[in-house]
């Protein structure tokens, strides 16, 4: 049963190979099967796996299949092997089902583009690194299929890449992601330095035995692979890449962008839980981390005019609340939120992508509106993903996700009211920007008629991804109202249970807080996008409005901060100094031979007469010495 | 019988080298520089004798008869090839033969 393990990848990266190699022999029907059908391969033979896996209750919580070793050097070695527990089991279910949806949506959406094959091979490529990243055994492993989600990131953003617009977002996600990726390589290296081995199990094991709480190189190690987890998750600081990358097609945005290479991130802190359990500070950091960015993230989606970007800030925003999650421990909570996002985001991924197709490609919302009748399943399935984003109370799934976050950042050990208050106004600002951008878009008079009505291929993925983004939080029910816990049952005991603080407030108080604000943010929303009243209007010319609408001008901020200096840098020093040394090397000596090439004139007496000088200029040397 | 002090000896050997060497630079006839070459062979033959007599010892004149069979030889391969050069270029001026300098100089 374990050796199944190593299909999930492989199936994708086989299909990868074939459309990337052959691809333009096979019709795009032929592309379309393999694309599609490696992905939904992978997919059942992962939810078979998983039963198994449940049922069966393995020793130590995992499965490990090794294939054959990868490196074996000096006292260091890595396998190509992979590790299926739970965590690894919720990741790889949500990549290659959600995946399967998106690829089967693109099969619609590029059906036109001549760049068909090219897609749905980087689209493979992209579902096979991720599912390396996930089952990796070791952290080279890892970061190998860390490595490959950002090449297929990069070269999807830049997929249209006859626009140069899109070849600099490209560029910009890349170079971001890449500073991230850095400082978790020199984490890899402290860690391979203090434990000798880069096995996420020994690493685990051997961590709290070397390491006290709070100890240097822990903490120093857990801040380095955070910066890691930082630039993919696109948290702040290193949050600017995402938006930008919305230049990639919609099925991207919503298949890495949202649902899972973003949350690499997240899947790096639950899987090294443990070592950032040893740095407290670290963790404070990321639970800061999170509440800011899902503040900044969210006051920006309020002001955006592009659909899509509206969807990539609340993105970053999510990713915040999980962040927020992990930092004060509730990783259990953290893994949820993120499978009920992916779910929820995939899908308002989807339908705006569509909606930006009918309507000739406007991203524009203010140049939407009134498609509520025209395209009825899309508004219905939108809806239901936006409800879920805002948290509506009961009957979405995103209410038992946001919840759980909002409840543990109060009532964690870790916790603090100050983390609840960013997280419950966060989610205010959600339910406001989300209803704002489903007012703008499908009420009011109707601006550009669409194309067309959505094909099948398109409505089926929104149809389920809406149906789980509605039961999928009843698998883990609050105490109060369950209890179920399927979930997080499945996460113990790898990852630890969160500790309460003593005083507790009751959960219910929590749940009505946010149940009136997700209701009060919609009803907001009403107010101020639907009738339109005049302080909306004002705002939005306001010059803080503007500010939000810049991403809170981090953009200008680094490119005063890095960009000007280091292209300022090269302009004065476009010569390279560090060459003019050895350049002025090649000129002295290209000097001396023109002077040396002057006395080889052939002139048999001229040379008689310097070696007749020489032996004089030597005998005076001697007799004078 | 008058015996000449040796500094004179030698002295006499350098004034023939020295016309040896300067019959070298000045000359563009390649014969002359040829037999310039003897002269200055011949100087430094009768340093070899000069010596000898000196020290009362026959090396010298041993070393004298090894550097006429040299020169003995080497004007024989001389010869020849000014023949050979006479033979291509019709001329005996030896700065007229000059191919074998830089030719970036030319270039120029």
């Amino acid at each position: 049963m374990t050796n199944y393990i190593g299909l999930i990848p492989a199936i994708p990266l086989l299909s990868f190979l074939i459309i990337a190699l052959l691809g333009k022999f096979i019709p795009r029907k032929g592309v379309a099967i393999l694309g599609v059908g490696s992905v939904t391969l992978s997919s059942l033979i992962t939810i078979v796996t998983g039963v198994n896996f449940i049922s069966s209750h393995p020793d130590g919580g995992a499965w490990i299949s090794t294939f054959y070793t990868w490196i074996n050097a000096g006292g260091f070695s890595a396998d190509i092997s992979f590790r299926l527990d739970s965590l690894s089991l919720i990741f790889c279910f949500v990549i290659t089902f959600v995946g399967t949806l998106i690829h089967l949506y693109s099969i619609e959406f590029m059906k036109d583009d001549e760049g068909f094959a090219r897609f749905f091979a980087y689209m493979n490529l992209f579902v096979s690194s991720m599912l390396i990243l996930v089952l990796a055994d070791n952290l080279l492993l890892l970061y190998f299929g860390w490595e490959g989600v950002g090449l297929c990131s990069y070269l999807l953003i830049g997929f249209w890449y006859k626009d140069p617009a899109n070849g600099a977002a490209a560029r910009k996600a890349f170079i971001v992601t890449r500073i991230g990726d850095t400082s978790m390589i020199i984490g890899l290296f402290l860690l391979f330095v203090s434990f000798g081995t880069l096995n996420i199990e020994s690493v685990m094991q051997q961590a709290p035995v070397k390491w006290s709480p709070g100890a240097p190189l822990a903490v120093i190690s857990a801040i380095l692979l955070l910066g890691g987890a930082l630039g993919k998750s696109a948290q702040l600081p290193l949050q600017t890449w995402l938006p930008d990358a919305m230049a990639g097609p919609s099925p991207v945005s919503a298949l890495i962008h949202a649902a899972t290479m973003v949350t690499a991130g997240v899947y790096l802190i639950a899987r090294m839980n443990v070592l950032f359990t040893l740095a407290p500070a670290v963790q404070t950091a990321i639970a800061v981390i999170g509440a800011a960015t899902l503040l900044i993230a969210g006051f920006s989606a309020l002001t955006q005019h592009d659909l899509k970007r509206v969807l990539a800030y609340s993105t970053i925003s999510q990713i915040g609340y999980m962040f927020l999650a992990l930092g004060v421990g509730a990783w259990s909570a953290a893994i949820f939120h993120f499978m009920i996002h992916a779910f929820f985001k995939a899908l308002l991924f989807l339908g705006a992508g569509s909606i930006i197709l009918l309507l000739h490609e406007e991203h524009d919302m203010f140049k939407m509106g009134g498609l509520r009748k025209k395209l009825p399943v899309i508004f219905i399935t939108f809806l239901i993903g936006g409800a879920s984003l805002s948290a509506l109370p009961l009957i979405t799934a995103g209410f038992y996700s946001k919840d759980q976050i909002l409840w543990l950042s109060w009532s964690s050990g870790m916790g603090s009211k100050w983390l609840w208050l960013a997280g419950i106004t966060g989610a205010f600002i959600t339910s406001l920007y989300t209803f704002r951008m489903i007012f703008l878009t499908f009420f009011g008079e109707l601006k550009i008629q669409p194309k067309h009505k959505p094909g099948l291929l398109m409505t089926i993925p929104l149809i389920i991804l809406a149906s789980l983004s509605l039961v999928g939080g009843f698998i883990e029910l609050p105490d109060n109202l369950g209890p179920i816990r399927l979930f997080s049952k499945l996460l113990t005991p790898l990852l630890p249970a969160i500790t309460l603080s003593n005083e507790t407030t009751p959960e219910w108080m929590f749940q009505i807080i946010s149940a009136i604000i997700s209701v009060g943010g919609i009803y907001l929303a009403y107010i101020f996008f639907y009738k339109k009243s005049a302080f909306s209007v004002s705002f939005g010319k306001s010059r803080l409005s503007y500010f939000f609408y810049k991403g809170w001008e981090f953009d200008r901020l680094y490119d005063i901060l890095f960009v000007r200096p280091i292209v300022w840098l090269s302009e004065i020093n476009k010569k390279d100094f560090i060459d003019k040394i050895y350049t002025c090397i090649a000129t002295a000596t290209g000097f001396f031979n023109m002077l040396l090439t002057k006395t080889q004139n052939g002139k048999l007496r001229w040379y008689v007469t310097v070696l007749t000088a020489g032996i004089i200029v030597l005998l005076t040397i001697m007799l004078i010495l | 019988m008058v015996t000449i002090s040796m500094e004179i000896q030698i002295l006499f050997a350098g004034a023939l080298f020295l016309t040896g060497l300067l019959g070298l630079l000045v000359r563009r006839n390649i014969i002359f520089m040829l037999l310039s070459i003897e002269i200055m062979l011949n100087s430094a033959a009768l340093v070899f004798i000069i010596a000898g007599s000196h020290w009362m010892q026959a090396d010298g004149q041993v070393m004298f008869i090894f550097i006429l069979t040299v020169s003995a030889a080497e004007v024989s391969v001389g010869l020849a090839l000014i023949l050979q050069m006479y033979h291509h270029y019709r001329t005996l001026d030896a700065d007229a033969i000059n191919r074998l300098h830089d030719k970036k100089e030319n270039e120029k």
